[in-house]
């Protein structure tokens, strides 16, 4: 199962990036651990609106199935939504600790975005 | 003749100028309202409103029986309106900029566009002079469009009066692009002077001619007056500070109405304006021939 | 740490002198000037440039002269008139979406990144402000403001901030609504002229519509009772919170043009007036 975690820096250690569409890096790892791919999300941090729904469109495009992170809008949430991926936010601490709280089935999925979209 | 209205600073008298010079004219006059986001002209020409319509901005609409998810639409957007997920096409009609590209472009021809409201475009009349105002749907992000189908209303038989939106980003340049002269009003203080200056650096590649208007110009100092003379900027007129005036409009009243012995110097300023434009014209020709 | 943006809905009615005196009166806070188009902010804080950043935003078409056939497809398509008859694109107008580039037979268009304007990290004799100036004529999307208040939340974090004071844009259009998403609260400052109310109504639809608590205070209210009556009749009835009245000071500019907040120079009726709404606020904001 591929998890995407947004992050802070590249390493399994860094400390989890509470934005998502314009979160610094995105990793993309396993369950046991093993990150696949450190995506640079630096483009969409300065990008017009619609950084959320393009850096959901990336996960998509990897068939990413779940996504830890902090904060969700609305635009962000729905084109997640609709490419299947569950969302889990409020995750903070490093990007190991968010998915060994996954591994251990210590979070909710969320049923909608818990922040505003802004731009 | 087209007249705009500006300034950097909002509150400075911008609408009390417009409404001030359409009324003096009257029958002459058009004016129209396009501070979209928060128009004002109404409150003190109390028009009569004839007409009302809906101005769209158009938003992507997908057949989804024509449309083979090849993504093109999504790549093409370059503002996140339209993109396609698995096997959905989403579209987010608020971030879409009405340009056309996504249905232009579909290889298969399955967008085409709808509509959403982007506020509403109503023309009338305050008495003799013709009125014309834009009403943004209060959450909409964008003035252009709006302001663009106010403009369309102007009728070139009438000296036409702009009031535009306040500050010196796109929807006041949108506004004032294509008058023969505009009138920046300001106030004598550092937030008047600091403004003006960025107003008059956003016009300036317009090469329409342009001066200002100062108001209450007695309760702040005088670095407004040396600006202008500094740049040979026409100082049109300076208007005291007056309670009546403030009063009069904190009620809906018209400058004119308060003090109508400022119907005088709103004549005048318009005269100004004329001999400004023509002179302009005439060193322009100077310089063709 | 709680997020109070100030707008205004109609320009003038005070909204940057308020934001500059409760920046005086707060003790610890950061000061996010989100009137990029026309900041005012720093003229009564006296800002000392720490950082300075360019704002690039949106890319806009360039058309190579040289390899352009002058077959006009860009121009029928472009819907915005940014194209002039010479096939030159007018950055100003230009609204970045790529058609032209799209359907130019000789590949003869390009996007090129603006620069937009700029962003700044400042020490100001009240503390710590982020600011910007758009670059002028530019499109104020509300993009550089979103990108002003994220930067003064950073600072806020790591300076332990409790309290971030943003001075918003006039108006109800993209910067107020990027200015106002997520803010803690919304304090409104009018004048109790009919515009005043008019513009009010639509600022407080705006807040309301977002969800955000919002508070009223009627600037200049002497000018006229009446229609500062209903104002605060408004605002009660849209469970708005009314913090207060203002009266007309001739103090305020005076202070203005010697660079300072009313608040700073002795005890005219607008200070007073203005240190019992603060006193008012700051608990009920900061709990």
């Amino acid at each position: 199962m591929k998890i995407a975690i947004t992050a802070m820096g590249k390493e399994i250690d860094s400390q989890v990036d509470p934005r998502f569409g314009r979160a610094h890096y995105i990793l993309i790892v396993h369950q046991d651990g093993t990150v696949s791919e450190a995506i640079d999300n630096g483009q969409n941090f300065n990008t017009m609106r619609g950084a959320g729904i393009q850096t959901a469109k990336n996960l998509a495009d990897r068939k990413v199935e779940v996504l830890l992170t902090g904060h969700c809008g609305p635009n962000a949430f729905r084109t997640l939504e609709a490419a299947r991926i569950k969302v889990v936010v409020e995750q903070s601490g490093t990007v190991k600790e968010a998915l060994d709280r996954f591994n251990r089935s210590e979070v909710t999925f969320a049923n909608q975005p818990n922040v505003e979209g802004h731009w | 003749m087209i007249i705009s209205v500006a300034s950097g600073k909002g509150g400075t008298g911008k609408t009390t100028v417009a409404t001030s010079l359409a009324a003096v004219f009257g029958c002459r006059a058009q004016l129209l309202d396009c501070d979209v986001e928060e128009p004002n002209c109404h409150i003190l020409m109390k028009p009569v409103f004839e007409a009302s319509e809906s101005i769209p901005v158009p938003v992507p609409i997908v057949d989804l029986d024509k449309c083979t998810l090849c993504g093109k639409c999504g790549e093409v957007c370059r503002f996140s309106a339209i993109v396609v997920i698995g096997n959905q096409v989403l579209t987010f009609p608020e971030m879409c900029h009405g340009c056309g590209g996504c249905s232009l472009l579909c290889p298969e021809q399955a967008i085409h566009e709808g509509s959403r409201e982007l506020g509403v475009l109503e023309t009338g009349f305050a008495g003799p002079v013709e009125f014309v105002r834009g009403v943004l749907r209060i959450g909409e992000a964008m003035s252009p469009p709006l302001i663009r189908a106010v403009k369309s209303k102007i009728n070139p038989n009438k000296t036409a009066i702009l009031d535009a939106p306040p500050g010196a980003s796109c929807p006041v340049i949108n506004t004032v692009s294509g008058s023969d002269f505009i009138i920046m009003v300001t106030e004598p203080t550092p937030f008047g002077l600091h403004d003006l200056r960025i107003a008059v650096e956003a016009i300036s590649h317009l090469a329409i001619p342009f001066g200002v208007i100062l108001n209450r110009s007695d309760v702040g100092d005088n670095e407004v007056q040396k600006f202008c003379a500094q740049r040979a900027i026409p100082l049109l007129a300076e208007i005291p500070y007056n309670r009546l005036i403030a009063e009069g409009y904190a009620k809906g009243d018209l400058l004119v109405t308060s003090a109508p012995e400022y119907i005088r110097l709103f004549l005048q300023v318009f005269e100004r304006i004329r001999e400004l434009i023509e002179g302009r014209r005439s060193v322009s020709k100077d310089a063709a021939s | 740490m709680k997020e109070l943006v100030i707008i205004s809905g109609k320009g003038g009615t005070g909204k940057t002198s308020l934001t500059a005196c409760f920046a005086f009166l707060a003790k610890d806070k950061v000061m996010a000037d989100c009137d990029v188009d026309a900041s005012d902010l720093h003229i009564l804080v006296h800002p000392k440039t720490l950082q300075e950043e360019e704002f690039r935003a949106g890319a806009k078409a360039a058309i190579d002269l040289q390899m352009c056939s002058q077959c006009g497809t860009c121009r029928e398509s472009c819907r915005f008139d940014a194209i002039s008859e010479q096939f030159m694109v007018n950055p100003r107008v230009c609204e970045g979406c790529g058609v032209c580039l799209h359907v130019c037979p000789e590949g003869a268009v390009s996007f090129k990144e603006a620069l937009n304007g700029h962003w700044f990290v400042s020490d100001t004799r009240f503390g710590p402000m982020i600011h910007a100036a758009l670059l002028p004529g530019e499109e104020n999307s509300g993009k550089l403001v979103a990108l002003v208040r994220n930067q003064a939340k950073v600072v806020a974090r790591k300076q332990g901030k409790p309290l971030m004071l943003v001075d918003g844009a006039p108006g109800v259009g993209c910067p107020v609504i990027s200015s106002i998403t997520g803010a803690d609260h919304v304090l409104i400052v009018t004048e109790p002229t009919h515009s005043g109310l008019h513009d009010m109504k639509r600022a407080m639809q705006l807040a309301r519509g977002f969800r955000i608590p919002v508070s009223v205070v009627t600037n200049k209210h002497d000018l006229n009772p009446e229609v500062t009556e209903q104002i605060e009749a408004y605002s009660g009835n849209s469970q708005a919170t009314i913090l207060g009245r203002i009266p007309h000071d001739p103090q305020v500019i005076r202070s203005m043009v010697q660079r300072r907040c009313v608040v700073e120079d002795g005890d005219s009726p607008a200070s007073r007036a203005i240190r019992d709404v603060w006193a008012k606020f700051e608990p009920a904001l900061c709990s």
